[in-house]
């Protein structure tokens, strides 16, 4: 199916039923659960060999001759740590961090990027099946009345994770929109006939005004300015800008929010480059955890890729496309401090097509547990209108 | 002939003009295209050969200040470090005056098609920048490898784009190296198949072609002679080139590791029928429609079969052909092309472009652009950016294009137009009553202006 036509397809049904409700002064009510759900996209293909080494295997060290030479703190005795995720330590520690090995989405074979992230957003098999939208905006779905708020896709993209019928909020800290209500007047005229450009500055206006009369900013910031992992960290980047905004509305009446990080495609120089996703990746949890406060305690968080890398090193001191990796979760409300696997193992033999780490689970079994856990949906509403088709399996234990 | 030349300047060009009259017909659009190139002629952009070697001097410079640093030369590390900064700074105003140059060149041109073409295929043929000291090289790229070969043969422009050195570093053959060539060294180097995999699924055949890993890996292997060398220049190393036959697609090439089999490999993509298809379908959704008319697609597939892949000859047919003229106007204006219109309809004079200082370039033209979701030159993939209009009008590109309507014109043209003589500007014979209201009903200029900019009137195409 063509990429375009697909996006073009969910994006057209959400926003149109996006728009009406936050309308209406109604529109913050009160949400359908009290825990919270941030699932986090990491665009690139994360190497999940790298991130939690399988230290104890003994055919790992032979395939990464380069890779893996500066080490990490040990887990389990079994996966190690890339030392760039060492700042999760305490977390680790504290249960509050856990990862999950050789997952994979049901992709296959192409080990393209944009396919592979498809897939992982819309939550399905194939990109053939005639699907329309992303997996939390099914979840959404299958709560009648939700307020816009209670999902929120976060960062200057469009996320197909939560494109579809059920509203949702979509918002870039970056923006601004301060209109006088003359001004809101005529836009509303010149766009009245046009309902993607009505709906959407609809949707702006309603999320500026939300921002404006909450004080849930404000409490972000202090309590972040309160927590000393923060002051580790720089407060430019995007993704700490995105973590911050998705706690403010986290601690409001937002229940689920999604955004991207990119930079995990490193087929050449990865002791650089996965360095630094990496240290994205742990500033993001961490101000997340000191933005949501006391919240966090109510919070999971998922980071999941499109497709693990090649098992071997390639020529150029990186990786290239494979097929399964880990999933890295956190928060307050999980059950941390575990690998979760069935390992494959990394002898020729048990690699999936001879080059890559073999998937022992799918990785929406995971996320589908995490929902199962955070809200209390029922099993058999995920296997069928969540992730259509999946057979969720026994209970992995992510969540207390 | 359903040629209209409202139709023809805002759908298949950059926009109204006060100031420039739009094409006559179809027939011009072409002789234009295919004529001289005014427009780079008068705003040039230097093309990447003059300026890579500035790349391998950061490079030098850079390895030069480590050396000193290791070696615990204080007062050289200052020098190259001040060498290095200057080097930099420099190379950013390079980067800045090519993206102004850009703006400037789709508002003012005359050959308004050549620029939308430049835009389509430098995105078709994406490159990003992978280090920050080339990040200036990425329009020099364009400039050399896609602007001059847009109306020519496809195959000349698929060689020129993916046989370029920024196309080789950025998704990383340059570094690919054959698994039993010499410069394997035993192991220590091997293949990248990055390219290889991009080139079908996005540059010729696409996705949904039916093609496999075994193709990927044997036209990657095919193409590890392609290098760049340490000046930033194309070469074909034979030492790296993987020894023995390729089969890519069904088509085996040569024994010999030359860049003459990857020539031929690249000139049989270039004319595949899924080539044909998946170019075809592209154009037809950029300039027509997210989801084209059938016929359309397929009337372009068979001009781009019958001539094999001349690219001219399929524009002919897509002016030529009745659902391109839809008076429906499908496609919004991304981000980059709404700022270029804007600036052609408020007839910006060039030179408050090109004299704008650092700071007011950020505020203008380079954050509001960031927030609207379309960051210059730095797309997430290879990909490039969305087609959908949904993908590019959410709540926050909105929110950026209404920020930049009502805050920006007044700082670029203090002297504004009427809001009431903008709307035709703007518009021409196609304001809706609504947006003329609004115009007029605005208690300032600078508020008309921004009604008539924020309209879906304008902002479609």
């Amino acid at each position: 199916m063509d990429r375009r036509r697909f996006l073009l397809t969910g994006a057209a049904l959400g926003c149109s039923a996006a728009a009406s409700p936050l309308l209406t002064p109604v529109a913050f009510a009160s949400a359908p659960w009290d825990n919270r759900l941030v699932v986090i996209i990491l665009r690139g293909a994360m190497d999940g060999l790298d991130a939690v080494r399988p230290l104890g295997d003994a055919n790992w060290a032979g395939l990464r001759p380069t890779l893996g030479s500066e080490p990490g703190p040990d887990l389990t005795g079994f996966f190690g740590l890339h030392p760039a995720l060492a700042p999760l330590l305490p977390l680790w520690t504290a249960g509050e961090v856990g990862f999950a090995h050789a997952v994979s989405t049901p992709y296959r074979d192409k080990r393209s990027h944009f396919d592979g992230q498809d897939i992982l957003e819309a939550g399905v098999a194939g990109l053939d099946g005639g699907l329309r939208d992303g997996w939390l905006n099914r979840l959404m779905q299958t709560v009648p009345g939700i307020a816009a708020e209670t999902a929120y896709a976060l960062g200057r993209e469009q996320l197909l994770i939560l494109t579809g019928a059920a509203p949702v909020a979509a918002w870039s800290p970056e923006a601004r929109l301060r209109l006088s209500a003359q001004t809101r007047d005529l836009i509303e005229l010149v766009q009245h006939d046009d309902a993607l450009f009505r709906g959407a500055s609809a949707e702006a206006l309603a999320i500026v005004d939300a921002i404006a009369d909450s004080d849930a900013a404000d409490a972000t910031a202090a309590a972040m300015a309160e927590d000393p992992m923060m002051a580790e960290i720089p407060q430019g980047g995007e993704h700490v800008k995105l973590a911050a905004f998705a706690a403010a509305r986290l601690r409001g009446d937002t229940r689920i929010a999604s955004f991207s990080i990119g930079g995990w495609d490193t087929h050449q120089n990865q002791v650089n480059g996965l360095a630094r996703s990496l240290t994205d990746l742990t500033d993001t949890i961490l101000t997340l955890k000191a933005g949501l406060g006391p919240v966090w305690g109510k919070t999971g968080v998922i980071c999941m890729t499109e497709f693990g890398r090649t098992a071997r090193e390639n020529g150029t001191r990186g990786t290239d496309h494979g097929t399964a990796g880990a999933l890295i979760y956190a928060g307050g409300a999980v059950h941390g401090r575990q690998v979760i696997t069935d390992w494959p193992g990394l002898a020729e033999a048990d690699l999936y097509a001879g080059r890559d780490l073999l998937p022992t689970r799918d990785v929406r079994a995971h996320a589908g547990w995490m929902m199962r856990g955070l809200f209390g949906i029922e099993t058999g509403l995920i296997e069928s209108a969540v992730f259509p088709g999946l057979q969720m399996g026994a209970d992995p234990g992510l969540v207390l | 002939m359903p040629f209209d030349p409202t139709i023809a300047t805002v759908r298949f060009g950059t926009g109204l003009s006060p100031l420039i009259a739009g094409p006559v017909s179809a027939e011009a659009m072409l002789a234009a295209l295919t004529g001289p190139d005014l427009t780079a002629a008068e705003w040039p952009i230097p093309t990447y050969p003059a300026l890579a070697p500035d790349a391998g001097a950061m490079r030098t410079l850079i390895r030069a200040r480590n050396q000193a640093r290791a070696e615990g030369q204080a007062a050289r590390v200052a020098a190259l470090e001040a060498d290095v900064k200057a080097t930099r700074n420099a190379n950013r105003e390079i980067g800045a005056a090519a993206f102004v140059t850009t703006l400037i060149r789709g508002a003012v041109t005359t050959d308004v098609l050549r620029e939308r073409l430049t835009a389509f295929w430098a995105d078709h043929f994406t490159v990003k920048a992978t280090q920050g000291a080339i990040r200036h090289l990425v329009t020099p790229y364009v400039e050399e490898a896609i602007r001059p070969r847009v109306a020519g043969r496809f195959a000349d422009l698929l060689r020129a784009a993916v046989t370029h050195p920024m196309m080789l570093l950025y998704l990383n053959q340059s570094a690919s190296v054959g698994p039993t060539s010499r410069a394997a060294n035993g192991g220590r180097r091997g293949l990248n198949e990055n390219l290889a995999r991009e080139l079908l699924e996005l540059h010729t055949i696409g996705v949904g072609a039916a093609y496999g890993q075994d193709d990927v890996r044997e036209l990657a292997e095919l193409l590890t002679g392609l290098s760049v060398d340490s000046a930033g220049a194309f070469g074909f190393d034979p030492r790296k080139a993987e020894p023995g036959a390729e089969t890519v697609l069904g088509v085996t090439y040569g024994e010999a590791a030359t860049l003459e089999n990857v020539v031929a490999a690249l000139d049989d993509i270039a004319v595949h029928p899924a080539t044909a298809q998946h170019i075809a379908h592209k154009l037809a959704v950029h300039f027509v429609a997210d989801t084209p008319d059938p016929a359309l697609v397929d009337a372009l597939a068979a001009t781009f079969a019958e001539t094999g892949g001349d690219l001219a000859a399929v524009y002919a047919t897509m002016l030529a052909h009745p659902a391109a003229w839809a008076p429906e106007r499908a496609k919004v204006k991304p981000p980059v092309a709404y700022l270029t219109s804007a600036l052609r309809a408020l007839a910006v004079p060039p030179q408050v472009l090109t004299g704008l200082a650092r700071r007011d370039r950020i505020v203008t033209l380079e954050r509001p652009l960031r927030i609207m979701g379309q960051d210059w030159e730095n797309p997430l993939g290879p990909n490039g950016w969305p087609e959908d209009a949904a993908a590019w009008i959410t709540p926050q590109g909105m929110a950026g294009r209404i920020d930049w309507a009502l805050s920006v014109p007044e700082i670029l043209r203090p002297d504004l137009p009427d809001p009431r003589d903008f709307v035709r500007d703007a518009l021409g014979d196609t304001a809706p009553e609504a947006v003329i209201f609004a115009a007029g009903a605005a208690q300032t200029r600078a508020e008309g202006v921004a009604m008539v900019l924020s309209s879906p009137a304008f902002q479609r195409r």
